[in-house]
């Protein structure tokens, strides 16, 4: 099927199409169909889901799904797991939280690896996000893979970023602040009905309360205490990200997310171009191999090895550009 | 164009909850380079095939212990057809006396797994049989 005919099949909801247009676009991110896409999207409100392992992530957007299903919404999910940085392989587990929807064509839920790639999950994940946002998906949902504090990129792909937590890690939330409290719309703590809930609410709001970064003049991000298993919390969660909605679309809010997003977007795809030749040329099993043996040996430093792969760059571009 | 990643969705039909088997045989296709997509116990079969749908996989490998096979793989083998997956490679691991793992191999599935079969061998299976295709 041609770039054209997929798009043209995605717009018309043909799930199979969907399917092997996210296909496309992960094999090949920021490639000719994601291009041909872009025009067709902006439609959807995206929400990134983040947080650490095993904060009940994926439980929270089979939870929220639900409550979007029977308020009439179509529920697109992109679900991340991480890639084995030595086999290149993975398991995907998040489906197995999110049983509940099967027999429903307006919920299409879709795994993904990190494959490792130098920026190259950014892309295929924002790809994936557009995929879902063209066939008509008004709340696209991206899970991002256990996050860290420095996992911030999830905020540029979003409209709306919700960030979990688990009570009992007083601790890691403290070590959360830096990065993550400042990417937050909205703040969950995750399986409430555990002790050490309250403790993590009131950890949050107190630092909170110290003056969170502006992300967003007007808007201050609330903290949402949510059980899953215990059905508590679920519809006011999807409620105060509908409401982060609304308000994103009052104002101008919306169109400078948008401006971020699109902006992200340009920055990824200039850097890949630019990057991708000399990673080529930097592969340890190929030209770069003897660089890398001369910096063990301490016979070069890692700045001289660069301007070396750089001046080589430039030798073969001149020797390209005078054939 | 990046390098082509084998996809296999991993599902246990029926009410069989033992699901080591198929954990074991998750993990070893990940540490073959495979990306697994893995659905968890008690899948209907319209579930296993709404999943290979959305997951665009390459292959669909079913769990079975139960004893149940013969009622359940011909019921995936007729909602993967419907989904237009009929090109999809099955392979069905579990207890299968030899006589119902011919019987499945005329059914359409393309590999049988018994106990102490090598996860090895599973995953060279795969690579092998695969089907190829533009993405």
């Amino acid at each position: 099927m041609t770039d054209t005919d997929l798009v043209r099949a995605i717009q018309h909801g043909d799930r199979r199409a969907v399917a092997r247009a996210l296909t496309r676009v992960e094999a090949d991110p920021g490639g000719p169909l994601a291009a041909a896409l872009y025009r067709h999207t902006g439609q959807a409100h995206v929400v990134g889901i983040t947080g650490s392992p095993g904060a009940g992530k994926s439980t929270l957007v089979a939870a929220l799904t639900v409550v979007w299903r029977a308020a009439g919404r179509r529920v697109g999910v992109v679900a991340v797991d991480p890639s084995s940085p030595y086999s290149g392989g993975a398991v995907l587990g998040d489906r197995v939280r999110m049983g509940r929807h099967h027999g429903d064509v307006g919920v299409f839920i879709r795994s993904m690896a990190t494959r490792g790639q130098v920026g190259g999950l950014a892309q295929a994940a924002a790809d994936a996000v557009r995929v879902l946002d063209a066939a008509g998906f008004d709340r696209v949902v991206l899970e991002t893979a256990g996050a860290g504090q420095a996992e911030v990129a999830v905020a540029d792909e979003c409209h709306t970023t919700v960030v979990v937590v688990a009570p009992g890690g007083g601790d890691d939330i403290q070590a959360l602040k830096a990065g993550i409290l400042e990417i937050a719309d909205l703040f969950v703590v995750h399986k409430a009905d555990l002790p050490g809930a309250d403790a993590a609410v009131a950890h949050l709001r107190s630092a909170l309360d110290l003056g969170a970064p502006a992300r967003e003049p007007g808007w201050e991000p609330p903290v949402l205490r949510v059980s899953a298993v215990a059905d508590t919390g679920v519809a006011e969660l999807a409620a105060a990200i509908d409401a982060h909605g609304d308000f994103l679309g009052r104002g101008e809010a919306w169109v400078r997310r948008e401006r971020r997003r699109a902006e992200a977007e340009l920055r990824r795809q200039l850097f890949a171009r630019l990057v991708a030749p000399l990673l080529a040329r930097a592969d340890l099993d190929g030209p770069a191999g003897p660089v890398v043996e001369r910096l063990v040996a301490r016979q070069l430093d890692p700045r001289a090895a660069v301007d070396q792969l750089l001046a080589a760059r430039a030798g073969a571009a001149g020797a390209a550009a005078a054939a | 164009m990046a390098e082509r990643k084998i996809r296999v969705l991993l599902a246990k039909p029926g009410l069989d909850g033992h699901d080591r088997g198929a954990k074991v045989v998750a993990r070893a296709l990940r540490d073959a380079g495979m990306e697994v997509v893995y659905t968890g116990i008690r899948q209907t079969p319209e579930m296993i095939a709404e999943a290979a749908l959305q997951e665009d996989v390459d292959v669909v490998g079913l769990s079975i212990l139960s004893g149940a096979h013969m009622a359940l793989v011909p019921k995936v083998i007729e909602r993967l057809t419907a989904e237009g997956l009929g090109e999809v490679l099955l392979v069905v691991g579990g207890i299968i006396p030899e006589d119902d793992a011919a019987s499945l191999r005329d059914l359409g599935v393309d590999g049988v797994f018994g106990p102490g079969t090598r996860t090895g061998d599973i995953a060279a299976f795969i690579r092998a049989h695969v089907p190829a295709r533009n993405p």
